[in-house]
Order: structure tokens, then sequence, then C-alpha cells
């Protein structure tokens, strides 16, 4: 099992989540973040001052998958997300040791 | 109990039978209910360019504000302002509200309102002015510092600086150069009393306080604009009883503010996004809000005595300079949080001197011409403009000198400035122990400001 972590753009949110449920994903949890790349942060006006602000939002994205499904998934999402702008986000993959459904107590990959 | 020392004036009572006008009476007590509106209406309009962790603090700040005049006007604020005919503070004829039935002395025969309605209109003047400073502390003012501070300054500085502008036997009022003489320097509706006087208090008690904890590095941008833009509307909406109730009358001079405290608003507002649209490329919400408090600041001393034309320039000058001017507090480094200096004292001092241009009879008969208008008359033309520039002058001097020596003496007795840990915490939990917003899904259940886990304030820990 594995973890798929995107960090893409708020408004692509919506293009992800139809990718992946495209490719038979059940189940994903978004959270909304604030963070910087190399796209750094972008300056706001505020009452005759400009400030630049740090941190951008993004959306991430984390979903867990079977070993077997990694590769095209975030090929899926990595081509989703993508405006060839920079600030696009990023993608990365983590091990899962184990995973249970709360409701059945199944476990591992019965549980995905 | 006689009146005063000085009490040369005999007070007479008030002829409810021949001198009461119900008109005039039933627009000032309506105009007195929109004045007081717009101390609230403040007091959002602050709250919204506050960061979520204060804004209680500062809407308690302002609430607080009208409790406390509300009681000391009644006491000594109205008599030091409005009682016999002394030329720099009123007397005692007033206090308590005793004598409440007799002539108030500035508006003699003239007077065709009962007296107790005058107190309640000028109340609301006394209430926002001290609010009015919020605006500079924001963030770091102690809540029972405030309070102290405000009972007194509405007695030791609004009463007095009233007196010289708005009672006729004031030494800004009648001339200063030549006793006796019928001059005045025009202030409809508290240019200076209001709004030079709250702004110089505002300068003086940012250097004071000192800078916020990591201003101007730290971006501390409001939280709620929303609630600055409906602050602003309401303080327009509240602004014409401010303006046009100042007439006293319900007659061709207060329809004349009327339509001028619009038009200004409407000029400033514009002014202020186009400044905007130049330097930065884009129209704030934010300029907005503050363009039309510009204008509405502007248009104050003016009100009555010029013309809808001549509103239109001073509208536009005031919201153009003061949009320039808020830059000045990041260029000598004094933190004037929401730009009471900038807006509140710079458009009061360029309404007061628009005076000098602009002002005539055409509107006023009880005016002056001003420069534009061929500068007619004893005291027209550069002598106005003189006058106007003396007028605010004093005003900034004494508010600024006052507030600076009234604060640094509450600062020996109890510290005006909260703790560093209270303001980085956020004075909403540290002083007032509440939190303004639970947005987030749990509901308040992690306690804190907006969503941000903090600890719960004691008190409403489980027992």
């Amino acid at each position: 099992m594995k973890q798929i972590t995107a960090v893409v753009k708020p408004f692509k949110l919506d293009d992800v989540k139809a990718a992946l449920e495209v490719l038979g994903v059940q189940g994903l949890t978004v959270s909304e973040v604030q963070g910087f790349g190399r796209q750094r942060g972008h300056t706001e006006v505020y009452r005759g001052a400009e400030y630049t602000v740090d941190f951008v939002p993004k959306v991430k994205i984390e979903v867990i998958v079977g070993d077997g499904d990694v590769d095209k998934l975030v090929s899926a999402i990595v081509e989703a997300a993508r405006t060839g702008k920079i600030g696009d986000g990023k993608v990365w993959v983590t091990s899962v040791e184990s995973l249970v459904r709360v409701r059945t107590g199944e476990r591992d990959a019965d549980a995905i | 109990m006689s009146a005063s020392l000085l009490a040369a004036v005999p007070y007479t009572p008030f002829d409810v039978e021949k001198a009461l006008n119900p008109g005039n009476t039933a627009w000032v007590l309506a105009a007195s209910a929109l004045v007081l509106l717009m101390t609230p209406a403040l007091a959002f309009f602050y709250g919204g360019m506050v960061r979520v962790k204060h804004v209680l603090a500062m809407l308690m700040q302002n609430f607080a504000a009208i409790a406390i005049v509300s009681v000391t006007w009644l006491l000594v604020g109205f008599t030091w302002a409005f009682g016999g005919d002394g030329k720099y503070l009123g007397d005692m004829h007033f206090a308590f509200m005793r004598n409440i039935n007799d002539v108030v002395p500035t508006l003699g025969a003239a007077q065709t309102i009962p007296t107790i309605v005058f107190v309640a209109f000028q109340l609301t003047f006394a209430i926002i002015t001290p609010a009015l400073i919020t605006g500079s502390t924001a963030d770091r003012w102690k809540f029972g510092s405030f309070v102290a501070f405000v009972t007194v300054w509405s007695v030791v500085v609004y009463a007095p600086v009233a007196h010289w502008v708005f009672d006729a036997y004031g030494w800004l009022n009648r001339s200063g150069f030549e006793p006796g003489a019928h001059f005045f320097a025009e202030d409809f509706a508290g240019g200076t009393v209001v709004h030079i006087n709250a702004g110089a208090a505002g300068l003086a008690m940012a250097l004071v306080l000192g800078k916020r904890k990591g201003w101007p590095k730290q971006n501390m941008r409001g939280h709620n604009i929303p609630f600055v833009m409906l602050g602003a509307g309401l303080l327009w909406f509240g602004w014409f009883g401010f303006n046009a109730g100042s007439e006293l009358g319900a007659d061709g001079v207060a329809g004349f503010a009327w339509v001028n405290t619009n038009t200004a608003t409407a000029t400033a507002l514009l002014g202020w996004i186009l400044v905007e649209k130049i330097k930065y490329g884009k129209c704030t919400a934010l300029g907005a809000a503050s363009g039309a408090v510009t204008g509405l600041v502007a248009i104050t001393p003016c009100a009555g005595w010029v013309s809808p034309m001549g509103s239109i320039f001073i509208g536009l000058i005031a919201g153009v300079l003061c949009a320039l001017a808020i830059s000045l507090k990041t260029r000598f480094g004094f933190d004037d949080s929401l730009d009471v200096v900038g807006v509140h004292f710079v458009g009061g001092w360029v309404g007061t001197l628009c005076i000098g241009f602009f002002s005539t009879t055409g509107v006023n008969p009880l005016g002056n011409d001003g420069i534009l208008y061929g500068g007619g008359g004893h005291f027209g033309g550069w002598n106005l403009l003189l006058h106007q520039f003396l007028a605010a002058g004093a005003v900034t001097v004494y508010s600024f000198v006052m507030t600076a020596i009234i604060a640094l003496v509450i600062n020996l007795v109890i510290r005006n400035r909260v703790s560093e840990e209270d303001e980085l915490e956020g004075l909403d939990t540290a002083i007032h122990g509440e939190s303004a917003y639970e947005f987030g899904p749990l509901g308040g259940q992690l306690g804190g400001s907006g969503g941000v886990p903090s600890t719960l304030p004691k008190a409403t820990v489980d027992a």
C-alpha cells in the first residue's frame, strides 16, 4: 500500500478528483494548505502598502492505493493538475504500513 | 448656586410656547440617533481592519466609549462645552443636568429646540471623537487604561475644544484677533472639534504606545473587509445626522449639508481608488471604504457653508491627498495602525482649510465668502483662510499635548500597553476571555480564535 500526496492549485481540485474517479479510486482526503515553492509568494496591496505574502493557498489531496496502481494514478494526477505555469505543485508517494476500515475492521488491501 | 465667576450671561428659561419648533426638534432627535449609530459603525469599520484575534477588543473599546461618555457628558462635559460665555471654557450652570430648561447661551434667541435635545445631539459627537482614536492604537491598548483615558479625555480635551469652536463665545469662534467682531472660524459639524482633535490625539497615542509587535515588517492585513465596507456604509448613513443635523433645524441649509455630505463622500471614494489604480494598478474595496470615510471627514466642517459643486472638489481633493497621506506612517515610522492620522487628521485639515476657498454666502448667509467667491466681507478671503488655519492649528497642538500628558500619567499608575504575551495571544482571549468566531466543524471545541487552537479562557472551563 502506498499513500499518494498531491499539493496542487486549488482550482485544479475538481480535475484531479475526476481523473482519480475514472481510474476507480473510491475515496480521498482533501485539505486546504498554504506554502511556497520556487513560485514564492505574491504581493498584495493593503491600504497604501505593498506586502509580500509568502504563503500561497494550495489544496492537499491524500489517497491510499494498492502498490500496483501507484504509477498510473500519479501520472493521472500530474496530467490533471498541470497548467505549465510556475506553482503547479508536487506529488509524492510514501509507504503505508497498515490500514484499518473503522466500520468493519477490515485490514490492509481489503480496507482500501 | 450661582452659575460661575465669569457669568456675565444672564440665563433665561427656554420658552416652550413661543420658541420651540416641533419640526426642528423632531429632526434633531432623529439626527441624534443617526449619529449615535456611527460609533458602532466605526467599531465595525475598525474591527474588520484588525486581525482575527483582536477584533472583540476593538469592538469593546468603541462600545465602552459610548457607555463612558454617555455619563461624563451629563455630569460635566456638556456644561464645560456649552455653558456660560467664557472664552476658553464653559461654566458649571448645566453640571449634573441642573437648570436644563434654561436657554443655552451660544444659541440664545435662535434656540428652537429644548436644551435637553441639544444635550442629546452634542453627546453623540462627544462619544465618537474619543472612539475614533482607537484606530491608531489597535491591538495593544489595555482595556482598563482605555476606560480611564476616555473618562478623562472626554472632559479635559473634548469639552474645552468643543467650547472653543462650537460655542459662539469660544475664542476660535469669536475672533481671536478682533474680540467682539462677528467672525468665526467656520466649522459646521466638527472638522476641528471631532476629526483634527481625534487625529492629533491618535497620533499622540500611537507614539506613546509604540508600535505593534512586528510592525511594519509583518503583514497585518484586516481579517474581514466586508465588515469594513459595512461599517463605512453605516457611517455614511449616520453622517447625514452628523452634518445635516448640525444645522439644528429642518431647513434649506440642512438640505445643502445633506447633499454636500453625499457628494463629497462620492468624489472622495473615486479619488482614493483612482490613486490606487495609478499607483498599484488595482482598485481595492478597502480603498473605496477608506475613500468614502475620508470624504465624510473632509466635508464635515464645510457641510453647511459650501455649494454642491464645491463639495465635488473638496471630496476629490481629500480622497487623493489622504490616499497619499496614509503612506506617511511607514515613512516616519509611527504605527498609526488603521490610519486615524491619514484619514481623520489630514482629512480634517483639508476640509477645514477648504472652507477658506469654497465657503459661500450664497448657500449660508451666516457664513463668509471664501477666496473662490471673491472673499468679500470683513472676514472673507485670505482672512477667513487664516482663521481656519488658526483654529486647526490650535486644536492640533492642544489635543496632541493634552493627550500625551493624560496617557503618560495613566501609564504611571496602571500602564497603557498590554503585555507582550497578551498581544501575541490576541486581546480577545487574553483580556476579554472570548473569541470572535468559531467557524470550524468542531464548533469551538478546540477554543481559541478563528479556529486556531489555544487554551480555553479559564472562566469557560467546566467546573
